[in-house]
């Protein structure tokens, strides 16, 4: 598979995580998480907190892509940002909250441009930018039906700003900036995304890595066909809630202890027509 | 009236003065276009601004790189990688340059990633910030080829502004206005005839 190649005498002067990806990256193979540590990453390192599950989450978000060659994936503001340039990836970042208006242009150009190929445009962006300032804007591209897969790295707080509670943070719970508590309960964003018209939907625990892969990957195929996708990654913020590491990994595993998973009956129909070939 | 603009003004005059030379320009330095710059036509190149018959440009181009510390060429996505027939053409084409002219270097743009504080300067260069990678390796001229056109006109901007490097862009499409010499169109003929406007002017005793 010829997808990125080097033009001949200019191999030697690529830096090396460029060699590294050319000889070893996960483009046009089908790898997935299991195969972690036997592959060039996406993205290796980060200048994120230590023992972060949002980055953990983002990782093997990365891991689980399909067809990574093909994705394009739009971001926003958000811890998550800093991490955005360094993905072996098309990246772009769009303004606060906005990255589902951003993608659905992004997915009708695709569409108009590589009539012939499956290109998968994906969201990533943390509770505050889909459940709080960019409520409009996500769920109106799943009112419109906007074909692409959406994932909210929830850490359950504005954490890149130092600490706000937002719409997904629980009732009570403090925060730096929340010093009184939490005043309402978490915004039920899973039951909107259903009534908003996703055609899947999904929470998954970065905790269990094969149920990331499982949904990331039916997200972004039922996305290309039927509609709307939505998948919740729970990652409470280790920093913001003032947890170690372990702490941190142990509430992600609490947060969803039970598989979350939802879909149409023609969601169900398409990835049933696709499992059954497979 | 004075200097009012008003609605169906007629656009303003170039600037008759403003020349695209080496910097440092100061902080930000206008787009040459907005100074009045326009791109060159069919078969000319620009030389700090100036339209020239395409004809000339090789020569300007191969005596500034011969008389260059440290001349390098900053290989853009475009060439790097092997996208077609063409780029391919183009990338041995720029590798026969470089092998021409004594001590040229060659530091590769592989994407427009805005990698910072990652990146390390010493080998690879960032549309965001050239000037981190020309004050690193204390480049004086440089030579842009296979970047994609907003890209350049960024990375030439901010070299303009923050350094005093030379800079020549060797353009498939249009041309870049911002830099100091660029040919337009120049795929691999073009690319071929500044290698022999080196060769001449080595065979001629230039001071290499
Ligand atoms: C329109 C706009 N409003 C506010 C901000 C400031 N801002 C940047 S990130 C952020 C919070 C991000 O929270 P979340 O989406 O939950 O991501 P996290 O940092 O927790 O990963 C805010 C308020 C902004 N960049 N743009
Ligand atoms: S502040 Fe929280 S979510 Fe952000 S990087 Fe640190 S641990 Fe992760």
């Amino acid at each position: 598979m010829d997808v990125i190649k080097p033009a001949p005498g200019f191999e030697d002067i690529l830096p090396l995580e460029y060699q590294e990806l050319v000889a070893d990256g996960p483009y046009g193979r089908s790898l997935g998480v299991k195969d972690l540590g036997t592959f060039k990453e996406l993205i290796e390192d980060h200048p994120l907190c230590a023992g972060c599950n949002l980055t953990l989450s983002f990782r093997l978000l990365l891991a689980s892509l399909p067809k990574p060659e093909d994705t394009l994936i739009v971001t926003t503001a958000g811890c998550f940002g800093v991490i955005h340039p360094q993905i072996a990836l098309h990246a772009s970042i769009a303004p606060f909250g906005t990255q589902n208006a951003f993608a659905s242009g992004l997915t009708r150009a695709m569409r108009i441009r590589f009539p012939e190929k499956q290109k998968d445009v994906i969201t990533i962006g943390g509770d505050g930018s889909f459940a709080d300032i960019g409520m409009a804007p996500t769920t109106h591209s799943w009112f419109r039906g906007e074909k692409f897969a959406s994932f909210m790295l929830d850490n359950e707080c504005y954490a890149n700003t130092g600490g706000q509670a937002s719409g997904m943070t629980p009732e009570g719970v403090v925060l730096n900036m929340a010093p009184k508590g939490k005043s309402f309960d978490k915004i039920p964003f899973v039951e909107i995304a259903k009534l908003a018209g996703c055609a899947y939907v999904a929470t998954a625990s970065p905790t269990k890595p094969r149920q990331v892969e499982s949904m990331v990957r039916r997200a972004i195929l039922v996305a290309r066909e039927v509609g709307p996708t939505f998948v919740r990654l729970a990652c409470v913020c280790a920093t913001n809630y003032k947890l170690t590491p372990i702490e941190a990994h142990r509430k992600s595993k609490e947060l969803v202890s039970q598989t979350d998973e939802y879909m149409t009956e023609a969601a169900r129909e398409y990835l049933e027509s696709l499992e059954g070939a497979a | 009236m004075g200097d009012t603009v008003t609605a169906g003004s007629p656009p303003r005059a170039p600037d008759p003065r403003y020349r695209v030379v080496a910097g440092p320009e100061g902080y930000l330095s206008p787009a040459a276009a907005a100074m009045g710059i326009e791109l060159p036509d069919e078969g000319y190149s620009l030389v700090e601004g100036e339209s020239i018959s395409d004809s000339l440009a090789p020569d300007i181009i191969a005596e500034r790189l011969l008389e260059a510390r440290n001349p390098t060429l900053f290989p853009g996505p475009l060439v790097l990688w092997g996208w077609s027939d063409a780029s391919i053409r183009k990338a041995r084409a720029l590798q026969e340059l470089v092998a021409e002219v004594p001590g040229m270097k060659m530091i590769p743009m592989p994407d427009y990633r805005p990698k910072y504080p990652k990146i390390d300067p010493a080998i690879e260069i960032n549309p965001n910030h050239p000037n981190l990678t020309i004050w690193h390796n204390e480049i004086d001229v440089c030579v842009f080829a296979g970047v994609h056109c907003h890209f350049a006109n960024i990375a030439l901007k901010i070299i303009r502004s923050g350094t005093d490097c030379y800079t020549i862009a060797l353009c498939g499409e249009r041309g870049h206005e911002d830099a100091m010499v660029t040919m337009r169109d120049a795929g691999d003929v073009k690319v071929a005839s500044i290698t022999a406007a080196v060769r001449r002017l080595k065979a001629g005793g230039h001071d290499a």
